[in-house]
């Protein structure tokens, strides 16, 4: 097992880290830019370094910063949390060359599931489902041709691509000769890379994703489903285990197939595989995440595992723990610092923060009162994560979190989500990915 | 001809610039592009008119209400 082990990230899931750490009786290393520094997880690290500066391109997007910290702390592995550099398969390999491990799957997964379009090809050769898709194209013409093929309406999207950004619509040929270029400049502006590819549209599907584990010796198992269809512009905002309303016997065939697919390819410690579930209950791969997620917490409260403290024992080369089966529902709602009705986001000083503790409620945050909620990152205020013995018992159990959650010197998208988990159509669990854009 | 100043909604950085002191711009045209939390929020025209001004340069840090452009109707 390791010793020390660095956090390089910030805010929830840097949090989350650390106290994986702790309960493992691991030490850990915090860093932190110079607007993180009031940040509440600082003090519950065994240490804490600063990081010079305040863009990400500065501190936790800095690799050769991060390594001075790495071997100046001491500290035997790292882990990368998600976002920033966890799926930089060049950034996990110049820390192995340190002699450090990287808690996370082999180098090579982050770049085979960075590129999408090649990540696609591979689960499709090993057996697993994609829906149509184009190969990356150099040029609107090559679009105009693949589209024509593949049929409106088709989805754009950047081959480096993730989180939604560049992605785009498109119905007709005339949307695609707009499009073609908006989304080549996204891809460029964000990822460094113009590659794009056409996808084809599906207009009200699910999306249900796979939690895997992976151990070093070959063996992958998963750990059931979840449903994160409530999403606002590929962004997700309320997670749930299990999928509400599917037939047990289809996810469980997908979700064997997941671990199969996953298994055969060699694939090592843990990830999520997400799908897109039409509404005829096709399957489709959306692309796997090679890192802890944001809404783990979930499978957490359906299952009783500590997947944090799983994905550190699995990288320092322990065997798979034993996956239980199922117990009630959980469901995540993620508090963004925007604005409710304009989405716009919000900044400021959390004059009030302060968040109840409450039967099978469970919050995750990175942030405390006094602090300054800045421009710099991206809006994950907390998540509320309510367990119940059915789904209507853990809805109810967020919404009471939710209402009982008191944020001021920001604003929150609180009476969205609490509008949402109020909503008929959400608690008869007729969910889709553009739910949450018809709702507004 | 009025004078129409287009501040900005968030605190946040110029990503973008999309047009130029001159040019003519229609209701909904983008002017500029701003970056706050990750996400990259268009500044949109608010009138048919020219640009009389850019008050922001790009990479430039923006406050909340700050203004970033005028704007001159016909």
């Amino acid at each position: 097992m390791f010793s020390k082990v660095l956090v390089a990230n910030r805010g929830a899931i840097a949090r989350r880290i650390i106290r994986a750490c702790s309960e493992l009786g691991i030490a850990s290393v915090a860093v932190y830019s110079e607007a993180d520094a009031g940040a509440p997880y600082l003090e519950e690290a065994s240490e804490a370094h600063a990081l010079a500066g305040n863009t990400a391109a500065e501190t936790y997007l800095n690799a050769s910063a991060l390594l001075k910290v790495l071997q100046s702390s001491g500290a035997d592995a790292l882990h990368p949390g998600y976002g920033f550099l966890a799926e930089k398969a060049d950034f996990a390999r110049s820390v192995i060359s340190t002699g450090a491990a990287f808690i996370g799957p082999d180098p090579k997964w982050l770049a085979a599931m960075g590129d999408k379009v090649a990540a696609r090809k591979l689960m499709a050769d090993a057996g697993f489902p994609v829906f149509p898709g184009s190969e990356p194209l150099e040029n609107l013409d090559q679009a105009l041709a693949a589209a024509q093929m593949l049929g409106y309406p088709l989805m754009l999207k950047p081959s480096a691509g993730g989180g939604g950004i560049g992605m785009r619509v498109v119905r007709d040929a005339k949307e695609l000769k707009k499009g073609f270029g908006l989304s080549q400049k996204m891809a460029m502006a964000a990822f460094a890379d113009s590659g794009i590819y056409l996808e084809s549209y599906l207009a009200t599907p699910r999306h249900v994703e796979f939690q895997l584990l992976g151990d070093n010796d070959g063996r992958v198992v998963h750990v059931h489903e979840r449903d994160c269809s409530i999403q606002r512009r590929h962004q997700k905002v309320i997670e749930e285990s299990p999928a509400p309303g599917l037939d047990r016997g289809e996810v469980k065939v997908m979700a064997d197939r997941a671990a199969e697919t996953a298994e055969r390819l060699g694939y090592n410690n843990v990830g999520t595989l997400e799908t897109l579930r039409d509404t005829s209950g096709g399957y489709g791969f959306l692309e796997m995440n090679t890192r802890i997620q944001v809404e783990h917490g979930v499978t957490e409260a359906v299952t009783g595992l500590d997947l944090l403290a799983e994905q550190i024992r699995l990288a320092a080369g322990a065997r798979l723990p034993v996956i239980p089966e199922l117990r009630g529902h959980a469901l995540e709602a993620r508090i963004y610092a925007e604005d409710p009705r304009s989405h716009m986001p919000s900044t400021g000083v959390l004059q009030l923060f302060r968040y109840p503790v409450l039967e099978g409620v469970r919050v995750e945050t990175g942030y405390c009162e006094g602090q300054a909620v800045t421009p710099y990152y991206d809006p994950l205020l907390a998540k509320v994560i309510g367990w119940g013995v059915t789904r209507e018992q853990a809805i109810g159990r967020v919404l009471i979190g939710l209402r009982a959650f008191s944020v001021q010197g920001v604003k929150t998208n609180i009476p969205l989500l609490t509008r949402v988990l109020e909503d008929g159509e959400f608690l008869r669990g007729h969910v889709h990915t553009g739910f949450l854009q018809d709702f507004l | 001809m009025a004078r129409h100043e287009v501040e900005s909604e968030v605190q946040g950085r110029v990503w973008k610039i999309e047009v130029s002191v001159g040019d003519r711009v229609e209701e909904g045209d983008v002017l500029l592009i701003l970056e706050s939390m990750k996400m990259e929020i268009p500044v949109e025209s608010t009138i048919t008119g020219s640009v009389a001004e850019l008050r922001v340069k790009l990479e430039e840090a923006v406050e909340e209400d700050q203004v970033l452009a005028v704007l001159e109707s016909d």
